[in-house]
């Protein structure tokens, strides 16, 4: 299953939640906020949401700025 | 000293400060101890997904500091809207520096653009902060858009030049209904001092924090620029003349013509 992640295309094996794959990324879940294919989710539904091929996610944290 | 009503909310510090280019989290985290600030601004960013860093947010008290994440590096209505809703997603509170900036050379906002995103976010139920031209009738568009401030640049953001919109930013804070915080370009406690001392309510900083060998004594200065310009603006400052009125007494000078 190929994901885009923060505009980089990887590979990564099905079945895959959106927990699932934070975790494989080493982000920890109350730092990062997460859209798949343009809507915002909901932390608390992470584990509910299953990946599909093609999906296209953004993970976007704080950091500092004026 | 007096308060400062943001929103229905009461602040004790008249001075907002940014959290980024600091050489350290120990220095940013100093320099805002330092300055008093109550309100810090950040920004978001796509995490680095095959080095991931700890979040600027595990420094950051946010029992002591309201966050303000900015819409930093939106080139239009559009994506600083989106960046709003994900910082509200991130669990923030619905406040919002919004900030529209498609120029990257001299980084100034885009009015038209940062007009629109107001009033849809503003609608979305955010508390908004805008970055904006010192254009006085810009700013009372964005006052009848329902913004809870207007916060007109004094210089391009990062340049330390200071106060150079000065008759504009006048102007603005003549005719506000809502607090003028005087955001960009402060380069010295003199330039945010010289802003309160025209009626500013509060100023935002980051660069002169942040670029300068001594974050927290930069702080501390900061901090007594603005308490100095705010308790002379409300005591009230002499006119200006163009001769001389001396201070002393012209009688009794020890010469006899």
């Amino acid at each position: 299953m190929n994901l885009t992640v923060n505009g980089q295309r990887k590979n990564f094996s099905a079945p895959l939640n959106v927990e699932q794959l934070l975790t494989f990324l080493k982000l920890k879940h109350d730092q990062v906020v997460v859209e798949l294919n343009r809507e915002i989710l909901i932390a608390d539904k992470y584990v509910d949401i299953q990946l599909n091929d093609d999906d296209t996610l953004e993970v976007i944290q704080f950091v500092g700025g004026g | 000293m007096d308060k400062l009503i943001i929103a229905g909310r009461s602040f004790d510090s008249r001075l907002l400060a940014g959290t980024g280019k600091f050489a350290s989290n120990q220095a940013m985290v100093a320099a805002l101890e330092s300055s008093g600030c109550e309100i810090v601004t950040v920004a978001l960013r796509r995490v680095d997904i095959d080095n991931p860093e700890d979040s600027l947010l595990s420094h950051i008290d946010r029992e002591r500091y309201l966050l303000l994440p900015n819409t930093s590096g939106a080139r239009n209505a559009e994506e600083a809207v989106r960046l709003a809703r994900l910082a509200r997603a991130a669990g923030c509170e619905p406040w919002i520096k919004l900030e529209v900036t498609p120029d990257p050379y001299y980084l100034l906002p885009d009015p038209i653009e940062t007009l629109k995103a107001a009033e849809i976010l503003v609608k979305d139920g955010f508390v908004v902060l805008p970055y904006m031209p010192a254009d006085p009738v810009l700013a009372k568009h964005l006052q009848e858009a329902g913004v809870a401030t207007v916060m007109p640049l004094g210089s391009p953001i990062g340049s330390n030049r200071g106060v150079r919109t000065r008759d504009h930013i006048s102007i603005i804070i003549e005719q506000a209904t809502v607090p003028v915080v005087v955001d960009a370009g402060l380069g010295a406690p003199s330039h945010a001092a010289e802003a309160m001392e025209m009626g500013a309510d509060a100023v935002l900083v980051n660069t002169a924090l942040a670029d300068t060998a001594d974050p927290a004594a930069m702080g501390r200065a900061f901090k007594k620029g603005v308490e100095a310009g705010r308790e002379a603006y409300l005591a009230g400052l002499g006119p200006q003349r163009n001769q001389a009125q001396a201070s002393s007494p012209l009688t009794g000078f020890l010469r006899d013509n």
